[in-house]
């Protein structure tokens, strides 16, 4: 594999009819990150996930895997996948769809230990129909890791579990990565891209908007967040560098701006009224909203 | 286990299951033959044997309309399928296990009419015979799996279930399963040749009795054969650039 890249796009481009899902797009998934794709309902995301693990083909450019086609099977030997629709069997049971998912590698995970760390230990002779709709995600999960793979793409892997199931597949997807497994994964839940992704691959009308850790994403928009308790009676002034200003129900005052510091100076120094001040930086979401929304304003230019 | 032959057991356990798909396959040609072979020709041991080789032409063809019509295109309609096909296999594992499995739902379905002839009615066949019927079941089978594998792929579940249960009655009096051999009304009689069912049921009634087949039809049977594959092919391929492409 060369430099240890397992998936890759090169300027791939898929259209359906007269829309086109994704716009010469071109990635990479290096062995041992962990990646998350965000995206608004329409960006593409599970276009290019269908791409990378050949279940769709192309309209122009290449998708590699493992360093060849995915579209045939030997180079899916080692990747597995949880779609974004849990469909299961309905009268196969939970230790039968994991014996036949095995089936179909050469050292499969041993049903029962598979079926422990997901948490279906004691359903294993359950018929699938007669799972809850969590369980039949955990098990929709399970089934990516039953070959062993080195990378695993997760199509919205938390989708309607509850936060406690949610933290407990985070934990086996770190466990999977911390033993150098590869994932990427998409999620609607930007807290969950957060707590796991070190890499964020934000897609918006088919396009990557921008590719970095959490981190550089966050700070892409540039956008921090002082927000303060003023009383009532004493408004505060207009300032210079506030992007937007916003009031919350418990009468917080948020002032959105490029340059915090300033703005502190700037409210100290006209005598502002104020108490609890607070600084944070911008959530992923605020960075994601942001850059999503000028991705599809065509009246903004969004520097790359 | 080689990956077909799993792909057939599975498949067999997803139908087991179901106990009422059971009931349509195994249950109907065993009711059909107490309902109108054992009363009508039970005491002719050349009319029962005749009968009953009809009824099993019967039920090959229903047998495999249904579960290849119905179950390819139930199973193309669910999230399952597409999850299938990013496993490092390819498609054709999955459909040899498909026909095992039908293959095996067939015979289950043959058990009872034979056992309900051999012992409650006079039909009478040599050893022999019997195992050149049971060759020619697995012949007939191919035709009409590969009508149920066209239909399965070209139709939505529902379009799939009204064409089968269009499409098996008709097919089975136009072909003179119905009547004795050369019985038939003789309309009947003069399409026949041109119905795939004659031509099966004609091999089924060739091996088990005295009788000798139409060459006509026989012909007739290979060209929708041929015909069923080239539509079977046809309708993969277009699902394939219809879901994968």
């Amino acid at each position: 594999m060369t430099d240890g890249i397992l998936a890759a796009t090169f300027a791939v481009s898929r259209r359906y009819g007269a829309v086109c899902a994704l716009d010469a797009v071109s990635i990479d998934v290096r062995a041992g990150e962990l990646v998350g794709l965000l995206g608004p309902n329409g960006a593409g995301k599970t276009t290019l996930l269908n791409l990378l693990v050949g279940l769709r083909r192309p309209t122009s450019g290449r998708v590699e895997l493992f360093g060849g086609d995915p579209r045939l099977a030997p180079y899916r030997r080692q990747i597995g996948v949880t779609p974004q629709e849990t469909g299961l069997p309905a009268t196969l049971r939970v230790g039968e769809c994991v014996d036949y998912v095995g089936a179909h590698f050469p050292d499969p995970v041993p049903r029962g230990e598979l079926l422990e760390r997901f948490g279906l230990g004691d359903l294993a002779k359950r018929q699938t129909g007669g799972l809850s709709g969590g369980q039949r995600r955990r098990l929709a999960v399970a089934l990516a890791f039953v070959g062993r793979p080195r990378l695993v793409f997760l199509d919205e892997p938390t989708t309607g579990l509850d936060v406690s199931a949610r933290h407990t597949l985070w934990e086996g997807i770190r466990a999977f990565h911390a033993g150098g497994g590869t994932v990427l994964l998409t999620s609607h839940y930007l807290e969950e891209i957060q707590a796991l992704a070190e890499r964020v691959l934000v897609l918006g009308a088919g396009r990557v908007l921008t590719d970095g850790t959490v981190a550089a994403v966050r700070a892409m928009v540039g956008v921090r967040r002082v927000s303060l308790l003023t009383p009532a009676r004493a408004p505060l002034p207009v300032l210079p560098g506030v992007v937007r200003s916003e009031q919350t129900e418990d009468g917080r005052t948020h002032l959105l701006t490029t340059d915090a510091d300033q703005l502190v100076r700037d409210l100290v120094h006209a005598g502002a009224d104020f108490r609890d001040l607070e600084v944070q930086p911008t959530s992923l979401e605020e960075a994601f909203l942001s850059l999503t929304r000028d991705a599809t304003d065509p009246a903004v230019a969004l520097a790359a | 286990m080689p990956l077909a032959l799993t792909n057939a057991r599975f498949h067999l356990l997803e139908t087991v299951r179901v106990p009422i798909a059971l009931v349509g396959t195994v249950f109907f040609p065993a009711v059909s033959m107490l309902f109108f072979v054992v009363p009508f020709a039970g005491r002719d041991p050349v009319g029962a044997t005749f009968a009953t080789a009809s009824m099993v032409t019967f039920a090959v063809m229903t047998s495999s309309l249904f579960s290849y019509g119905v179950g390819v295109s139930e199973d193309r309609a669910q999230p399952w399928d597409p999850y299938l096909r990013t496993l490092p296999a390819g498609p054709a594992p999955r459909l040899a296990g498909r026909l095992i499995a039908g293959l095996v739902g067939t015979f289950c379905s043959l058990l009872p009419v034979v056992l309900i002839a051999a012992f409650l009615t006079e039909a009478t066949t040599t050893p022999l015979r019997l195992v050149l019927a049971i060759g020619a079941v697995v012949v007939i089978a191919v035709p009409f799996t590969l009508m149920g594998l066209a239909i399965g792929y070209a139709l939505p579940m529902k379009a799939a279930l009204a064409v089968a249960q269009v499409v098996f009655f008709p097919l089975a009096f136009a072909g003179g399963l119905l009547s004795a051999p050369g019985q038939a009304p003789r309309w009947v009689e003069a399409i026949a040749p041109y119905v795939p069912t004659r031509g099966a049921v004609e091999l089924l009634w060739a091996s088990v009795g005295d009788y000798r087949m139409d060459p006509k039809a026989i012909v007739m049977l290979a060209g929708w054969t041929l015909t069923m594959a080239a539509l079977a092919g046809w309708a993969y391929r277009r699902d394939e650039g219809r879901r994968f492409n």
